[in-house]
């Protein structure tokens, strides 16, 4: 469906993206994750053709947009970062004008603009201007005048930006319903989360480069660590405690005790679990919850960078 | 076309939206252009000016120099008063008045001893106020007439003339002028002499000819060139086209910033994601930028027409081909100037000079006969002139359809050079 080949674009001396590739599949949700600045809004906007690469191309179902006027086109929706809506307009006008500029007109226009409402829950506030909607509500109908024209690839340069945990989690709802009928979607985020719950596979970038492009599983595979078994010690076990003592056990690949709970780090948990539990009883330290963590994408990040995800520059 | 129509639709919906502004910005123009229309002669084309403030401080208290006053305060264009040498002095140093003319203690006597002989002339003293060059030359034009009728009239016919009269004589007599010189200058004084015997013989009843003194020996005409006879030449004309043309130029102006700030948002990569070409997207902004252009000329003339009478004299066609040509070559000004523009800021600053420069070089404020030759010739090469040329053409001047076709194509002309400027500069990729 889109296929994205070696892009790089330089402003002057410094690196917006280098080399940058990665495929989307029809009906997959690919994520671009990375910190401010890592190239992800240059990787979209090379995409939907607002910024062209020094190198490298971008293929719809194999074909290169070649012009402004390509029908390929057609066949991309952006969601742009910043709000692109015009406060002083209603809804319904916002999405009539957006949808002219695909040259949707009379019924046609209307439905795309009744089922865009639909999806994101705007139907009850169509007449109202944009200018008295919340944060979120702009957010949600940002996302659906990208819908009008219906287009297969869907670019959502993060989407959920500035917006409350309920609009977010409802703009989550639409995503995951156009997921549904098949669309591909480009999602380019610095929230670990949103990435692990919306998307299929997700692409690392860093400094402009893609540092890892699997799936969540297969990320985790990189890590030396799949899983973490978190112990909570009794007060009296918990003293004294030295969990280096763990790491003669050929199962435990780390361990660490921080505020009563013992975090050991194994590769397969159905072998690891009892023999760490085990270890424990027989050395007298008792404890009375005992869970497994996996791994999240800020420990992906963290062990592909060095770096912290959020704290990155 | 849907997309083309949508994007000028919006345009004009986003336009009309804001009303406030649109209200401020047609009564702003209103506003301005009548005030600038009552001052180059209003409606009538003759209104009544204001006077220019005279004061005269009369040293001399005879009845040349009080006839002198007299007929200064009868000039239409003085506004005389008697006044003080210091307190005029002091008025005019101020402002409060253009010019103090003193007359000097035997004015009369010295004046009309001059009339005659040629000799010892006195000296009227003339303050006046620098920055008032122009009016004090009106001045000095009112007051030589009016010495030359009241010195004349009273050497003529008053007792202080007889006395006069009589001493030339004397004078005569007494002098070594060559005996043909003295013999003529004596036939000329007897002669006024026995003129004013006679007329005291005569009594009231023998008013003269030359009773009313020596008088300017010609009057002038005065007919306004206009579109036809008895058509007034009316101020406001100009005055709305001028203020017409200021205000679509900063309209253009911000269309070109309004591009700028657009081309920072969302709004403008959401454009630049549909299928629509460049020229659709400058396009249809120079088509909703004219229309409103177009609007605004509409509005302020309907204002000038039923207000102030201002009436289209000329081509109807020609003023709308001037009109719409104007719209467009704004239009393009404005998208120049976001093709040219850094950042808003600096775009603003630069491009509200350039307009005002335009403005004011075109004519808008002021016409351009009041220019210096020199750069009346340079504002050929500005299209504001020939804007105001076409509008003034097709209004109180009363041109026909063939004075517009310059006009018109001189501003098509510059639209094709702005919009060519404007599709070569623009920055259409998002840089970041």
């Amino acid at each position: 469906m889109l296929e994205v080949n070696g892009l790089s674009k330089s402003y002057g001396k410094l690196v917006a993206v280098s080399g940058v590739s990665f495929r989307a599949d029809r009906g997959e949700t690919i994520g671009l994750l990375g910190p401010n600045g890592a190239g992800k809004t240059t990787t979209v906007s090379i995409i939907a053709g607002l910024v062209s690469p020094d190198s490298g191309q971008v293929l719809i179902e194999g074909k290169q947009v070649q012009s402004d006027t390509d029908p390929a086109k057609l066949k991309i929706g952006l969601v742009p970062q910043d709000m692109a809506l015009y406060d002083q307009l209603t809804a319904r006008d916002n999405l009539t004008f957006f949808a002219a500029l695909y040259s949707l007109a009379g019924e046609q226009a209307k439905h795309a603009i009744d089922d865009a409402l639909h999806l994101v829950a705007l139907s009850d506030r169509a007449g109202d201007k944009v200018g008295t909607f919340s944060g979120g509500m702009k957010r949600r109908l940002n996302l659906a005048a990208a819908l009008l024209h219906d287009p297969q690839i869907l670019l959502l340069d993060e989407p959920t930006v500035g917006v409350d945990p309920q609009s977010r989690n409802a703009i989550f709802d639409n995503l995951e319903t156009l997921k549904k009928r098949g669309k591909t979607l480009i999602y380019t985020t610095h929230y670990m989360e949103e990435a692990e719950r919306l998307c299929d596979r997700i692409v690392i970038i860093d400094h402009g480069k893609v540092i890892a492009n699997d799936t969540l599983q297969g990320l985790h595979q990189l890590l030396p660590v799949t899983n973490v078994l978190a112990v909570e010690l009794d007060l009296n076990a918990a003293n004294g405690f030295k969990p280096e003592a763990m790491l003669a056990l050929a199962e435990v690949k780390s361990a660490e005790l921080a505020q009563g709970t013992l975090r050991v780090g194994v590769h397969d948990l159905s072998r690891g679990a009892p023999v760490v539990l085990s270890w424990l009883a027989e050395n007298g330290h008792s404890y009375h919850h005992v869970s497994s963590e996996q791994p999240d994408l800020e420990t992906v990040f963290l062990t592909l960078t060095g770096r912290s995800l959020r704290d990155s520059k | 076309m849907i997309p083309f129509l949508a994007l000028v639709r919006k345009d004009l919906t986003l336009f009309f939206n804001d009303r406030k502004a649109v209200v401020v910005g047609l009564l702003v123009p209103i506003a301005l252009a009548s005030f600038f229309g009552y001052l180059f002669g209003g409606q009538r084309g003759n209104a009544e000016t204001s006077k220019v403030a005279v004061l005269v401080i009369d040293q001399d208290a005879s009845a040349i120099s009080r006839g002198l006053i007299t007929q200064l305060a009868g000039d239409k264009n003085l506004d005389v008063k008697p006044s003080e040498l210091d307190a005029a002095r002091e008025a005019v140093r101020k402002g409060k008045a253009t010019a103090a003319i003193v007359i000097p203690k035997d004015f009369g006597r010295d004046a009309g001893r001059a009339l005659f002989t040629g000799t010892s002339k006195p000296e009227l003293g003339l303050l006046y106020d620098p920055s008032h060059n122009v009016e004090l030359g009106m001045v000095k034009g009112i007051l030589s007439g009016a010495v030359m009728q009241t010195v004349s009239k009273e050497m003529f016919t008053g007792t202080s003339g007889r006395e006069v009269v009589d001493e030339s004589l004397a004078q005569v007599d007494r002098s070594q002028l060559p005996a043909e010189d003295r013999k003529a200058l004596r036939d000329l004084l007897g002669g006024v002499r026995e003129l004013n015997e006679r007329r005291d013989r005569e009594g009231a009843s023998g008013q003269t000819e030359i009773s009313g003194g020596l008088t300017m020996p010609y009057e002038t005409r005065e007919e306004a060139i206009t579109s036809g006879e008895n058509v007034a030449y009316n101020g406001y004309a100009h005055s709305f086209g001028g203020m017409g043309v200021q205000f679509i130029l900063f309209m253009g102006l911000d269309v070109g910033i309004g591009l700028l700030m657009l081309r920072q948002t969302g709004l403008w990569q959401r454009l630049r994601a549909a299928p629509l070409s460049r020229t659709m997207l400058l396009g249809s902004r120079t088509v909703s930028a004219s229309l409103v252009a177009g609007f605004i000329l509409l509005v302020l003339f309907s204002f000038a027409r039923v207000v102030f009478g201002v009436r289209i004299l000329g081509s109807f066609t020609g003023f709308v081909g001037v009109c719409a040509a104007f719209s467009l070559m704004t239009a393009a000004f404005g998208l120049m100037v976001a093709a040219l523009g850094e950042t808003v800021e600096a775009t603003r600053g630069y491009s509200v000079m350039a307009t005002l420069i335009l403005v004011m070089l075109g004519g808008a404020w002021v016409p351009t006969f009041v220019f210096p030759k020199w750069m009346q010739r340079l504002t050929v090469v500005i299209p504001t002139r020939w804007a105001m040329d076409g509008l003034d053409g097709m209004t109180w001047r009363g041109l026909g359809f063939s004075s517009a076709l310059a006009p018109i194509g001189v501003l098509l002309l510059f639209t094709l050079l702005f919009g060519v400027v404007a599709v070569m500069k623009f920055r259409w990729r998002t840089e970041g």
